[in-house]
């Protein structure tokens, strides 16, 4: 799918990875593109790799082969200290196992992408409330992640990756860890956001949950795009 | 830099018990070095002072045959003390002392010592020879506390005293203990007794003549005299240095030893860190860290335990070194039993210098320790870390 106002572009990616004397290819010649405020999903079994084309988007990880163009800048061709501009600036992620800083608070948790962009204190107490006031958070303010049940700590990583408001945000499983009604509390959440905020949400998974909230749906298979569905106009 | 003070601070405070400890321990690091080294400064500083005041004052001419490490030199290390010099003595600003090889019968046993012939007047030294202006009918005589232990001579003990006069006859006399003085400087104590000037000089057949000068002031410059040669402060005091360095070398063993500890408990918790919070390492990549800069942030929390161990030893350490240096350590032995000039009680001195050359030691020591193992994360495969997959 190609529009004009495309953020993400992919040609003719490849990812192989060494594997003793061979190689194993976990994505092969992916072609895509995602434009701005798309809901859509890499769905697939584990080892399609979908994953791994999250990291490449996300600047985690760089193609063997072909062209990730992510926001303007070819991944491939981006500098270490590049790359960590861009996912600091531009990206936010959420993880299937939420990757809290277990002892930091919510607050502080929140508050971490906002130190690495040098905001004032006073800009970055107003940026971390009102992230928290979306995830419905904001009484949980002073706990630590031992302290939180999985669905909250979620929602604290939700509210970690928008409190910057960045352009695309990439969710790897995140509703694996959690049950059915938190699953629920979550992707609304996110849809909330994508709508009022027109954030860009990419998820890889194959939960049954967040596939039938997605807008669009790529299926992967073996490192392939299998198929591709819209469920409404984007 | 200012962010990764603050997460490495957060981190710190947030670990709790394990970094406590590891703060703890380098505290106490902290703490020993700079009392151990109070307790060398204290020592020279003690050592000098007490030299300077019984034995050494401001400088020293001594008669060109004189070796103090020699006895038979004593015989001929003498001559009238020079005439420019008989005005500086009489203004109190420097005295004359004779030194003539004797003998000591207490209680019928022998004992080889050297007479010194000291004015009772003088006030250059500290030595209390105003008890030796006294009349008796004996010769007055004072001796250290060592010395009457040794020859368990006591206050008023009369003692026979031979010694040979200029001529070559040998000669005795009893002496009255007319003092037991204390002192922190045995080579004014052992084998050492005190009669005055005149009446050792009257003895020995020698007039008018001296074996060493002592002056009170050591910034005055000294001219050359015929027959003298000048011994400076530092010349004086330079045994004392050199057993002081050699002291310290030791106890720089001791030190190494203290901080190795600490070092070690800073470099597992670095080494257990990277090996548990591989996650985390990778989250901050995610977040927009750089691998480097996830090393820097790495270092900075090992090195920070080194500021809160500074802050920590400050906390017990200021009062404990206060007080130590206010009552000071006595040693659990006798301090005159070692033969070097040093105090039963040891006064600690502490100076800034001190405390900054070891904070700055001890923390740029912490910050290689904790880079080292840091550099690991410069390897590490971010999206792997992210999983937790051990690297």
């Amino acid at each position: 799918m190609e529009t004009t106002n495309n953020i993400i572009s992919i040609r003719g990616l490849y990812k192989r990875f060494p594997m003793g004397k061979d190689e194993f290819t976990a994505l092969h010649d992916i072609n895509l593109s995602f434009g701005t405020g798309e809901f859509a999903g890499l769905i697939g079994p584990s080892g399609s790799g979908k994953t791994t084309l999250l990291n490449i988007i996300g600047s985690l990880d760089v193609p063997t082969q072909g062209e990730a163009i992510v926001l303007g800048r070819s991944i491939g061709k981006l500098s270490p200290r590049e790359s960590a501009r861009l996912r600091k600036e531009s990206l936010g992620f959420i993880f299937q196992s939420y990757n809290l800083l277990a002892v930091h608070t919510v607050y502080e948790n929140v508050e971490f992408p906002l130190l690495l962009l040098n905001y004032t204190e006073s800009e970055r107490q107003k940026m971390v409330l009102d992230a928290l006031e979306w995830v419905g958070l904001s009484p949980k303010i002073k706990s630590k992640p031992p302290q939180l049940s999985g669905g909250e700590c979620q929602r604290v990583a939700i509210a970690r990756a928008m409190v910057k408001k960045p352009r695309l945000v990439l969710a790897d499983e995140p509703t694996a860890n959690l049950d059915a009604a938190n699953s629920h509390h979550i992707l609304q959440t996110m849809e909330k956001l994508n709508r009022e905020l027109k954030t860009t949400f990419i998820f890889a998974t194959h939960d049954e949950k967040v596939i039938s909230y997605l807008k669009r749906r790529i299926y992967l298979l073996d490192g392939r795009v299998d198929n591709e569905e819209l469920t409404e106009a984007i | 830099m200012k962010t990764a003070i603050k997460l490495a601070y957060r981190n710190l405070i947030g670990a709790g018990l394990r970094t406590w400890l590891n703060v703890i321990v380098l505290s106490f690091s902290f703490v020993i070095i700079i009392f151990m080294k109070g307790i060398m400064t204290g020592w020279d500083y003690q050592a000098k002072t007490d030299m300077t005041n019984w034995q050494i004052g401001g400088g020293q001419y001594w008669h060109e045959a004189y070796d103090p490490y020699d006895p038979f030199t004593f015989s001929d290390s003498h001559a009238p003390v020079p005439s420019g010099m008989q005005e500086e003595i009489s203004r109190g600003n420097a005295m004359a002392q004779l030194i003539v090889q004797g003998t000591l019968y207490p209680a019928g046993r022998m004992v080889q010592v050297t007479i010194r012939g000291i004015d009772p007047g003088q006030q250059v030294l500290q030595i209390p020879t105003a008890r030796l202006d006294t009349l008796t009918d004996a010769i007055p005589a004072l001796i250290g506390s060592m010395m009457a232990k040794n020859s368990r001579l006591k206050e008023g003990d009369y003692v026979t005293l031979r010694w040979r006069d200029a001529a070559g006859t040998f000669d005795a006399t009893d002496v009255i203990i007319a003092g037991i003085f204390a002192t922190n400087v045995p080579a004014m104590d052992a084998g050492q007794i005190y009669i005055p000037l005149d009446t050792l000089r009257a003895l020995a057949l020698l007039p008018g003549e001296a074996s060493i000068l002592t002056f009170r002031e050591s910034e005055k410059q000294r001219t050359e005299l015929p027959g003298w040669k000048w011994m400076s402060k530092p010349e004086l005091t330079r045994e004392v240095d050199e057993l002081i360095k050699t002291k310290q070398t030791g106890q720089t063993v001791l030190y190494a030893i203290l901080l190795l500890l600490a070092m070690l408990a800073i470099f597992d918790t670095q080494v257990l860190s990277i090996f548990r919070r591989q996650k985390e390492i990778g989250t901050y990549i995610a977040l927009g860290y750089t691998r480097q800069q996830v090393v820097g942030l790495f270092t900075v929390e090992g090195s920070m335990h080194a500021v809160l161990a500074a802050v920590t030893g400050a906390i017990y350490g200021v009062p404990f070194l206060a007080w130590q240096a206010k009552v000071g350590w006595t040693l659990p032995m006798e301090a005159s039993e070692f033969g070097m000039a040093m105090a039963q009680t040891l006064y600690p001195v502490y100076s800034l210098g001190l405390v900054a050359t070891t904070v700055l030691l001890v923390t740029i020591t912490t910050a290689i320790v904790s880079y080292i193992p840091s550099r690991k994360i410069a390897k590490m495969n971010p999206t792997d870390a992210l999983r937790g997959k051990l690297q």
